[in-house]
C-alpha cells in the first residue's frame, strides 16, 4: 500500500483547511519560485522522466503533450486550459481535488502554464459542480490577493487564471469539444489535424490537461521526477486516484499506487466485493468507455494501463464500478448505451444514429425481446461506430457493449430463450383453449 | 512543390495542400462518396461517408478533412499509401450509409428530390439491401423557413451544409441545429423563417429531400424536364443558369457553376423568377384603337408603326430601351433608328450618367467579379450591392471572411452581411477622399489592390458624371489604377442586364439627340410625336400616359409600358432566345432558348428587322447569323463569349480631370423593391410573396399555398 | 436526450439586473476582446438563475444581444447543453435523480419512484402546487456517494428512498437541508472512516509551515501565514482525535439523524449542542450598536431573522465586524450555533467583506429587489 508520505492529495476528504494556509501548510505553493526557476523546458523533461499519463482517461504522457507546445510564442499566445468536465460515469475524483485542496490544483496550473509558457489559463469545470466551482474561485482569489498569481506576482510568471464552466453535456470533456464549447459554440469536437497545440482556444496554441494531471505536477517537480517513477510499474507510474463505486461494502475514492491489484484496492479501501470476493459478477475498471472485466479475469488484476488494455479493457480514469452476481448486467449496460446515446453530440453519422441503435437493442435484450441474431447484429454495429467518428465518444459508446457481448453473450441468449420458451408456452395454452 | 502518395496502388504527383478527397478525385480519377463536404463550404467532416483506408493508419480517415501533407511517410521514407476501394473501405462506408438510413423515411416515391437525390445515388452503391433496423423510425417536425424553402425535415441527415451556407455564404444567421445527438434539428429562430436574397441554395445543397423548393413542388420528375445552360437577366451579374422545362413552360430555374460569375450560387430572384414567365405575357400584337387596345395581326400592327414612323419628322422619333434587352435587338433598334435618321436614342432607362465615348473602362466593372477576391480594400459608393447584384455580394463577404479586408461605404447605410466603415453619406465624403483629406484615402493607398465600386444610387443623380469623375480621381490618387500589373480596381457596378451592351453598342443620344429624361420631358411638351419602347417599363409612364405622343411597346409583359402603348408588338424572353448578354464586368454570354415565345410573340431582332421592311429602311440581315456577323463587326468583343477584354485606363484618367462640381443632397438608399425590379418579376407570384413579406414580415409570407408549420412527417416502424 | 423545446407560456421580457448586468461585465472580460462570445453559457446560466430555475425565451435573446450573437446561436446552446431548464421548475425544488449506472446499481430507480410518485409521473412536470419538479439526468459526478440526487446547487449524496422523502418535507417546508452525504461518512472518503491519511502529522506540518512563514517566506503576506498557521492547527487537533471534522460533519447516524433539524426548531434545541465553546476564539462583540445602527445582516445569504437576532446577542450588528472574523472566530461561531460549516460554506465572511465595502452580492441584490426572502435556508 502506498504509504500516506507518499500521497499527493493530503486533504483528500477535506477533514483540513482547504484555503491557502491550510494548503500551504500541507505543503502546496512551497519553493514555487524556485520549480519555475527550472526553466520550461526543465520542467517538461521532469514530467517526461516522471512517466506521468494523463489522467483524464486516454493516459497519453502528459509530459510529452507539453512538448508539442510551440518554444517560442508567436503572434498568437499560449493557452492552458485545464479539463475539469469530470463527467465519466464512475468517476469523481476532480470533484474532490477542486473543493478539498484547490490550491495545488493552482499551483499545477501556474507550473504548467509556465512550462509551456501561457500566460493565460482557464480551468473548465461542468456546470453541475457548482458548489466546487465557488471553492475553485474563493481559493482563486486568495491566490490573487496573496499574488500568488496575476500580472506581477511573486513569481515572476505573470498569470491569469479563470474558471469557466459548462451547462450539462458529457462530450465537453473531449478535448475540441471542451474548446468550442469554451469559446461560446456548442460543444462538438473539432476535426484533428490541427491539433490544438497548434490551433487551439481562439486558434492559439494550447494544451488541454485534465485536473489531476496538473494538480500532481508540482509535487513532482518538487520531489523529483524519480520519486514518481518509483511508484507504480514502468509505464505505469506514480500515484493515482481511484474511484470505487458500486456493488463493495463502502465505497470511495482513494489515492492509491498504479498498479496495485484490484481485490487489494477493494478490500483494503472499500470493504471489499459485496457478499465477499466470491460474490463478484464483473468490474469496469476505467470509467464507463472502457470494457467490463468479468470476474474470472479480476482474481490477479492489476490496475494499470497496460494490465489492463491486456484484458481487453483500460485503465481509463480509474473509476472502478463493481457489479455483484445480483446485478442485471445487460440492464447495466443497457443504462450505459443510454448515456452514450444522451451524450452524442449529434455531429457525425456513426454516433448520432448507432448510440441510440444499440441502446434501443440492448434495451429490449435485457428483456429477451430479440431474436438471437441480433446478438451478432448489434456486435456489427458496435463495430461500425468504433473508429468511424471525430473523437473518441463513438469508441466509447461502442466498447462497454462490446465487453458484455464478449463475455455476457450467453446471458443474452438465455433471457431470449426464456422469453420465446415463454411466448410459446402462452401460445400452445391460448391454442388449446 | 509536389506530394507524392500512393492510390490504390498506382503512384501519383499530386499539388501540395490539396485534401485527400481532391487527390483521390483529381489526381487518380476515384469518385470519393460524400454528404457534408461541399467545396465552397467550410469543411464539417460529419457525414463520414468520405471515408478511406490509409496504410498503417488504426482507422479510416475522412479524406474530406485532411491534407495529403498530413500524411506520413513509410518507415522508409515510401510515399503514404491511400486505398479508396479496400475491404475496410467498403465496410465503413456501408456501415455509415446504413447508419443514414435508417432513420430517413421511405418515402422516395413521394419526395421532390426523386432521381437526383445523393442519398438515393450512394444508396444503390453502398446500401445494404435488406434492413436490420428494427426500432421505430425517427419523426421530425417540419420547420417553417418562408415561402421558397419547403422542408420535410424527417429526412434530414444533418449534414449541415445548409447552416454552413447561410452562415458562411449568405451572411445571415438564421440556421442553426439545436438540440443534439439524435435529436438534433435544423431550425430558424423560433420558426422565424429566412431573410436571406440567397437562400434558396440550400435546396440544392441538400443532399436529400429535407429542404426542396415550395414552388416547384411536386410539379414535374427531374427526368422529364429538358435541361437549357443559358444565362439570367435579373441583374447585370449574369448569372450562368439551367432552365428546367417542360413543354412550353419553365418547370425551374438552377444555377451553373461558373467561377468566374456565379460560382454556383443564384440569388431568389433569379432561381424563383420562373413563374412569372407564364403569367401577364404578350402573346399577340395590339393596336389602340378609339382609345382601346385591340388584337391586332402582325401586318396590321406593323403598318400601323409604319405609317406613323414615316409621317412624322425624324427628329420627333425617340426610342428607349428597357433592363431585360439584349444586343442583338439593340443593335436592330439602333440600326433602325439610324436609318429613319432618329437622333433620340437612349439605353439608360435609369438615367446613369454613363458616357460611353469616355471608354469601356469607364463603365465596367474593371476588377472583375473574380477579382474581388484578390482586392485589399473595398470603397462602395452609392451601392447596395446586396440587392443590386446579390451574388456579387457574395463574393465581396467571400473575400470578406478569407480576412483582412478594409471596407468603406458612401451612401445610405444598409445590412450588407459584412462589416464595414461607414464614412459619410454624401458625395462630399468622396471629395474628401480623393482630396486626401480623410484617414480611408490612406487605406485605400497602401492596399495593393484597392477598388472603389461605385453603383446606380451615384450615377442615376444629376451629379453622377461628377462622383464617377471623382471616384475617377481618386482611383488614380489610390493606385487602383496602373499600380499593381494586371490589376484596375475602377468598378460600376450596374443593376440592369442590358446596360453595358446598350454603352458597348452606342445606344446614347447622337448630335441633338434627347436623354431618357429629355425624351420624357419632350413627349410632355408635345415635341416628341412617336416613342418606341423596346422592353422600357421603368420609366415615368405616368407622364407618357399623359402626353399625345404615339407610343410603340416592344416586349414580354402586358406591364407598365405596354399600358400606355398605342401598338404592342410581343416579344421574347430571356429564356426564349439564343441572345447576347454583356454583364458589368463586360463579359458577353450567351443564352439559348429554353422554351418558344407564347402565342405569336417573336424574337425581338426579327420584330425589328420586319419593321425596318415594313418603313422602308430595310436592315441588313436577313438571319440572326447575318445579324451577329454585323455586330461583331462593329463590337468585336462580343464575340468572344465568357472573356473579358480588359478595357484599358485612359478613359479613366481622361475622368478624373473632369471638373467636379458635386451636390451635399446624400446618396439615396435602395428604393426599389427587390422582389419586383422588372417586368417578369413584377409578374411572378413568388415575387409577390417575397416582396410582401419582406414589407409586411411574416405574416404575408405564406400566399396562397398552404404552408405546413410544426406538421411532422414520419413513417414508424 | 428528448427533444427539447421552449415553453409554450413565456414571459414577455426578460433583462438582468443592474448588479447581474454588471457581474456580466466582469465575466466578458475574462475572455480575449472579441471573444465575449465565450460567456454565453456563464450569463444564460445566470439568467436562468435569476429567472427563477428555468431559462425564458426572451432571456436567451437578451444575451444574444447582449454578447453580438445571433439568436439562432443562442438557442443553439440553450437547446444543446441540459443544465438550461426550458420550462419553469418547481419553486422549491428541482430534484436531479442520477441514473447513471454507477447510481443505477445502488438504487437510483427507487430514488426516481419517489419523485414520480410525489411530485409528477413525468420529469419536467410540475407538481400540482408547483412546487416541485424532477428528472433523471447523467451522472453526476458523484459515484462513490451513490445514489444521489442534485437540488439547487446542493447534492444529496448516499441516499435512501426513505431519506429522499424527508429531503423533499423539508424542502417543502421551505428549508434547505443539509447536504453532503447523508450517512455517517466524510465527503468520498469510505464510510467508518478514511483508510488512508491517517499517519500524517498535520499539526506538525502546520508548526512547521507556520515557523517557515514566520522565518524566511517574504512571499508570503505575513497576515496569511499567521491566520494560516492557527486555522490549520485547530484543525488538525479535531481530526488528530479521530472524529470527523467538526467544521463539515454530518448528522450521525442512527435513527434519530434521519430527521433533519429544522431552523424552527434547531433555535429552541439547539442551546444545549451550542453549549461547548472550547472550539475557536469567540469573536469580539459590541455592546450596542454604533450609532445605534446595526447592519441589516440578512443581506447576506444564509442569515435571516432569527439568525440576525442571535448574532445580535452575541454583540455582532456590523458587517465589518463579521468581515474581520478569522477561521477561528469562524469556527467558534459556526460550533456555538451548531451549524455544521455553513458560515465557511455560505462564506458569510466573504458577504460580509462586499457588503461591508458598500458593495453588493448577488445575494444582497435579489434581497434588495426584493426577489429574495430572508430566510434561514438550513437547520
Amino acid at each position: 500500500m502506498l504509504a500516506d508520505k507518499d500521497r499527493i492529495f493530503r486533504n483528500l476528504y477535506g477533514l483540513h483547511d482547504w484555503r491557502l494556509a491550510g494548503a500551504r501548510a500541507r505543503g502546496a505553493w512551497d519553493g514555487t519560485r524556485a520549480l519555475l526557476e527550472m526553466g520550461h523546458d526543465a520542467i517538461v523533461e521532469e514530467i517526461k522522466n516522471s512517466g506521468l499519463r494523463g489522467r483524464g482517461g486516454a493516459g497519453f504522457p502528459t509530459g510529452l503533450k507539453w512538448s508539442f507546445m510551440p518554444k517560442e510564442v508567436g503572434e498568437r499566445p499560449h493557452y492552458l486550459v485545464i479539463n475539469a468536465d469530470e463527467s465519466e460515469p464512475g468517476t469523481c475524483k476532480d470533484r474532490e481535488i477542486m473543493r478539498h485542496d484547490p490550491h495545488i490544483l493552482i499551483e499545477g496550473a501556474l507550473v504548467a502554464a509556465f512550462a509551456m509558457r501561457a500566460h493565460t489559463a482557464y480551468i473548465y469545470i461542468r456546470g453541475e459542480f457548482i458548489r466546487e466551482r465557488e471553492r475553485l474561485e474563493a481559493a482563486i482569489a486568495e491566490a490573487y490577493e496573496a499574488r500568488l498569481i496575476g500580472k506581477n506576482n511573486i513569481h515572476g510568471w505573470d498569470f491569469d487564471l479563470h474558471v469557466h464552466h459548462g451547462a450539462g453535456a458529457y462530450i465537453c470533456g473531449e478535448e475540441t469539444a471542451l474548446l468550442e464549447s469554451l469559446e461560446g459554440k456548442k460543444g462538438q469536437p473539432r476535426l484533428k489535424p490541427p491539433f490544438p497545440a497548434n490551433c487551439g482556444l481562439y486558434g492559439a496554441p494550447t494544451t488541454v490537461n485534465n485536473v489531476e494531471s496538473i494538480a500532481v505536477a508540482p509535487e513532482i517537480l518538487r520531489r523529483g521526477a524519480a520519486w514518481f517513477a518509483s511508484l507504480g510499474r514502468p509505464n505505469n507510474t506514480g500515484t493515482k486516484l481511484f474511484c470505487i463505486s458500486g456493488h463493495v461494502e463502502r465505497p470511495c475514492t482513494v489515492e492509491e499506487e498504479m498498479g496495485i491489484p484490484l481485490r487489494e484496492l477493494l478490500e483494503r479501501h472499500a470493504g471489499g466485493v459485496r457478499g465477499g470476493w466470491d460474490n463478484l459478477l464483473a468490474v469496469i475498471p476505467g470509467g464507463s468507455s472502457v470494457p467490463l472485466v468479468p470476474a474470472a479475469q479480476c482474481q490477479d488484476l492489476t490496475m494499470d494501463f497496460d494490465a489492463l488494455a491486456k484484458v481487453k479493457s483500460g485503465l481509463g480514469t480509474a473509476a472502478v464500478i463493481v457489479m455483484d452476481k445480483s446485478t442485471d448486467i445487460v440492464k447495466a449496460i443497457a443504462r450505459l448505451s443510454y448515456f452514450y446515446k444522451h451524450e452524442s453530440c449529434g455531429q457525425c453519422t456513426p454516433c448520432r444514429e448507432g448510440t441510440g441503435w444499440m441502446w434501443r437493442v440492448l434495451t429490449r435484450m435485457a428483456e429477451g425481446r430479440a431474436e438471437r441474431e441480433e446478438i451478432d447484429m448489434l456486435w456489427d454495429v458496435t463495430r461500425q461506430v468504433e473508429g468511424h467518428t471525430i473523437c473518441a465518444l463513438g469508441d466509447a459508446a461502442a466498447w462497454p457493449v462490446q465487453g458484455l457481448l464478449r463475455h455476457f453473450r450467453s446471458e443474452i441468449e438465455a433471457r431470449i430463450a426464456a422469453r420465446q420458451a415463454e411466448r410459446g408456452a402462452r401460445a400452445s395454452a391460448e391454442a388449446a383453449e | 512543390m509536389a506530394v507524392k502518395l500512393i492510390i490504390d496502388g498506382q503512384e501519383y504527383e499530386v499539388a501540395d495542400g490539396i485534401t485527400l478527397m481532391e487527390a483521390c478525385e483529381e489526381a487518380a480519377g476515384k469518385e470519393i462518396p460524400r454528404f457534408c463536404y461541399h467545396e465552397r463550404l467550410s469543411i464539417a467532416g460529419n457525414c463520414r461517408m468520405c471515408l478511406v483506408e490509409v496504410v498503417g493508419a488504426p482507422k479510416p480517415i475522412a479524406s474530406c478533412a485532411q491534407t495529403v501533407n498530413e500524411l506520413r511517410k513509410g518507415p522508409k521514407g515510401e510515399p503514404p499509401e491511400i486505398r479508396t476501394d479496400s475491404d475496410l473501405v467498403r465496410k465503413a462506408r456501408r456501415g455509415v450509409m446504413e447508419f443514414l438510413l435508417i432513420n430517413h423515411p421511405l418515402d422516395c416515391p413521394i419526395c421532390d428530390q426523386g432521381g437526383e437525390c445523393d442519398l438515393q445515388d450512394q444508396a444503390m452503391a453502398y446500401g445494404f439491401d435488406e434492413n436490420r433496423f428494427e426500432e421505430n423510425k425517427r419523426a421530425v417536425e417540419n420547420k417553417y423557413l418562408g415561402p421558397l424553402v419547403k422542408t420535410i425535415m424527417t429526412r434530414c441527415i444533418h449534414c449541415t451544409r445548409c447552416v454552413r451556407f447561410m452562415t458562411e455564404v449568405a451572411g445571415v444567421e438564421e440556421l442553426g441545429a439545436i438540440g443534439r445527438g439524435e435529436d438534433m434539428e435544423i431550425t430558424t429562430y423560433l420558426d422565424s423563417g429566412l431573410h436571406s436574397e440567397l437562400q434558396g441554395n440550400i435546396i440544392d445543397l441538400c443532399p436529400v429531400g429535407a429542404l426542396t423548393s415550395r414552388p416547384y413542388a411536386f410539379q414535374a420528375r427531374p427526368w422529364e424536364l429538358a435541361k437549357t445552360e443559358t444565362i439570367d437577366v435579373m441583374d447585370a451579374v449574369g448569372s450562368n443558369i439551367r432552365v428546367d422545362s417542360r413543354g412550353p413552360r419553365v418547370m425551374r430555374i438552377l444555377p451553373r457553376n461558373n467561377d468566374a460569375v456565379n460560382e454556383e450560387w443564384i440569388s431568389d430572384k433569379t432561381r424563383f423568377v420562373w413563374d412569372g414567365l407564364a403569367h401577364g405575357r404578350l402573346d399577340r400584337p395590339w393596336v389602340r384603337r378609339e382609345g382601346v387596345l385591340q388584337p391586332a395581326s402582325w401586318e396590321e400592327a406593323l403598318k400601323v408603326v409604319a405609317d406613323r414612323l414615316q409621317s412624322v419628322a425624324t427628329t420627333r422619333i425617340g426610342a428607349i430601351v428597357g433592363d431585360l434587352a439584349a444586343a442583338e435587338e439593340m443593335f436592330a433598334l439602333k440600326g433602325l433608328m439610324a436609318g429613319l435618321r432618329a437622333p433620340h436614342i437612349d439605353c439608360r432607362q435609369d438615367g446613369s450618367r454613363l458616357d460611353p465615348k469616355l471608354g469601356r473602362e469607364t463603365y465596367l466593372f474593371n476588377a472583375t467579379i473574380e477579382g474581388i477576391e484578390r482586392a485589399d480594400a473595398i470603397l462602395l459608393v452609392g451601392t447596395n450591392p446586396r440587392l443590386e447584384a446579390t451574388v456579387l455580394n457574395a463574393r465581396i463577404r467571400k473575400r470578406w471572411r478569407m480576412g483582412a479586408l478594409p471596407i468603406g461605404l458612401i451612401g445610405a447605410p444598409a445590412d450588407l452581411t459584412y462589416p464595414y466603415a461607414h464614412l459619410g453619406t454624401g458625395p462630399a465624403t468622396l471629395r474628401e477622399l480623393a482630396q486626401g483629406r480623410h484617414d480611408f484615402t490612406e487605406t485605400l493607398a497602401k492596399a495593393e489592390r484597392p477598388m472603389v465600386i461605385v453603383g446606380e444610387a451615384a450615377l442615376t443623380r444629376d451629379d453622377g458624371g461628377s462622383i464617377l469623375a471623382l471616384a475617377a480621381k481618386l482611383a488614380m490618387q489610390t493606385g487602383m489604377v496602373g499600380a499593381a500589373e494586371g490589376w484596375n480596381g475602377f468598378c460600376v457596378l450596374h443593376g440592369a442586364a442590358s446596360r453595358v451592351a446598350g454603352l458597348d453598342l452606342g445606344l446614347t443620344p447622337g448630335d441633338g439627340g434627347l436623354d431618357v429624361a429629355g425624351m420624357i420631358e419632350a413627349a410632355r411638351t408635345g415635341e416628341l410625336d412617336v416613342l418606341y419602347l423596346l422592353g422600357a417599363d421603368e420609366i415615368d409612364t405616368g407622364t407618357l400616359g399623359r402626353a399625345t405622343t404615339f407610343v410603340i411597346y416592344q416586349g414580354t409583359h402586358g406591364d407598365r409600358g405596354a399600358e400606355i402603348a398605342d401598338v404592342i408588338l410581343p416579344g421574347a424572353a430571356y429564356t426564349e432566345k439564343s441572345a447576347t448578354w454583356v454583364n458589368t464586368e463586360g463579359r458577353p454570354q450567351m443564352s439559348e432558348r429554353a422554351v418558344f415565345p407564347p402565342g405569336e410573340a417573336k424574337e425581338d431582332w426579327a420584330i425589328l428587322r420586319a419593321l425596318s421592311e415594313a418603313v422602308g429602311r430595310t436592315l441588313p440581315f436577313d438571319t440572326l447569323s447575318e445579324l451577329r456577323a454585323l455586330l461583331y463587326k462593329e463590337a468585336p468583343h462580343l464575340a468572344a463569349l465568357d472573356v473579358v477584354e480588359p478595357a484599358g485606363t485612359s478613359g479613366i484618367e481622361t475622368l478624373a480631370r473632369i471638373g467636379t462640381d458635386v451636390s451635399d443632397t446624400p446618396l439615396s438608399a435602395y428604393a426599389a423593391d427587390y422582389y419586383k425590379t422588372n417586368a417578369i418579376a413584377r409578374a411572378s407570384r413568388v415575387m409577390d410573396d417575397l416582396s410582401r413579406a419582406r414589407l409586411g414580415g411574416a405574416a404575408g409570407a405564406a400566399g396562397g399555398e398552404g404552408i405546413q408549420r410544426g406538421e411532422a412527417t414520419g413513417t414508424d416502424g | 436526450m428528448s427533444v427539447r423545446r421552449l415553453d409554450p407560456n413565456q414571459p414577455e421580457s426578460f433583462a438582468f439586473t443592474p448588479e447581474n448586468a454588471a457581474w456580466a461585465e466582469t465575466v466578458i472580460a475574462r475572455y480575449p476582446e472579441g471573444r465575449a462570445r465565450s460567456a454565453v453559457i456563464p450569463l444564460l446560466w445566470r439568467a436562468q438563475e435569476q429567472a427563477g430555475g428555468w431559462l425564458p425565451e426572451a432571456a436567451i435573446r437578451h444575451v444574444a444581444d447582449m454578447l453580438g450573437m445571433a439568436p439562432i446561436r443562442a438557442l443553439e446552446i440553450a437547446t444543446f447543453y441540459t443544465m438550461f431548464q426550458l420550462s419553469p421548475v418547481g419553486e422549491k425544488a428541482h430534484v436531479q435523480v442520477c441514473g447513471t449506472t454507477p447510481c443505477l446499481l445502488r438504487g437510483a430507480e427507487e430514488l426516481k419512484a419517489v419523485c414520480k410518485r410525489r411530485i409528477h409521473e413525468h420529469p419536467h412536470r410540475r407538481s400540482t402546487d408547483g412546487a416541485f419538479s424532477w428528472e433523471e439526468v447523467e451522472c453526476l459526478g458523484a459515484c462513490v456517494n451513490a445514489p444521489m440526487v442534485q437540488i439547487g446547487a446542493d447534492t444529496y449524496e448516499d441516499l435512501t428512498p426513505e431519506r429522499l422523502e424527508k429531503i423533499l418535507d423539508a424542502f417543502a417546508r421551505g428549508e434547505t437541508p443539509t447536504p453532503g452525504p447523508q450517512v455517517d461518512r466524510q465527503f468520498s472518503a469510505p464510510a467508518g472512516g478514511p483508510t488512508t491519511l491517517t499517519e500524517l502529522d498535520y499539526e506538525a506540518m502546520a508548526r512547521d509551515y507556520a515557523a517557515r512563514a514566520g522565518e524566511a517566506a517574504p512571499s508570503a503576506p505575513e497576515a496569511h501565514a499567521a491566520t494560516a498557521g492557527q486555522a490549520v492547527a485547530s484543525l488538525a487537533e479535531a481530526s488528530a482525535a479521530g472524529a470527523v471534522a467538526a467544521a463539515m460533519a454530518d448528522p450521525p447516524a442512527g435513527e434519530d439523524a434521519d430527521e433533519p433539524a429544522n431552523a424552527g426548531e434547531g433555535a429552541g434545541e439547539g442551546e444545549g449542542e451550542r453549549a461547548s465553546e472550547d472550539e475557536g476564539t469567540r469573536p469580539v462583540g459590541l455592546a450596542a450598536p454604533r450609532d445605534g445602527k446595526p447592519d441589516d445582516l440578512k443581506k447576506i445569504s444564509g442569515i435571516g431573522p432569527k439568525l440576525e437576532g442571535l448574532l445580535n446577542e452575541l454583540g455582532i450588528y456590523h458587517y465589518d465586524q463579521i468581515a474581520a472574523w478569522n477561521d477561528e472566530n469562524a469556527a467558534w461561531v459556526d460550533n456555538y450555533l451548531a451549524f455544521k460549516g455553513r458560515i465557511e460554506r455560505e462564506d458569510w465572511i466573504g458577504q460580509a467583506k462586499t457588503l461591508a465595502a458598500g458593495g453588493e452580492t448577488a445575494f444582497s441584490a435579489r434581497y434588495e429587489g426584493g426577489e429574495a426572502p430572508a430566510k434561514e435556508e438550513a437547520e
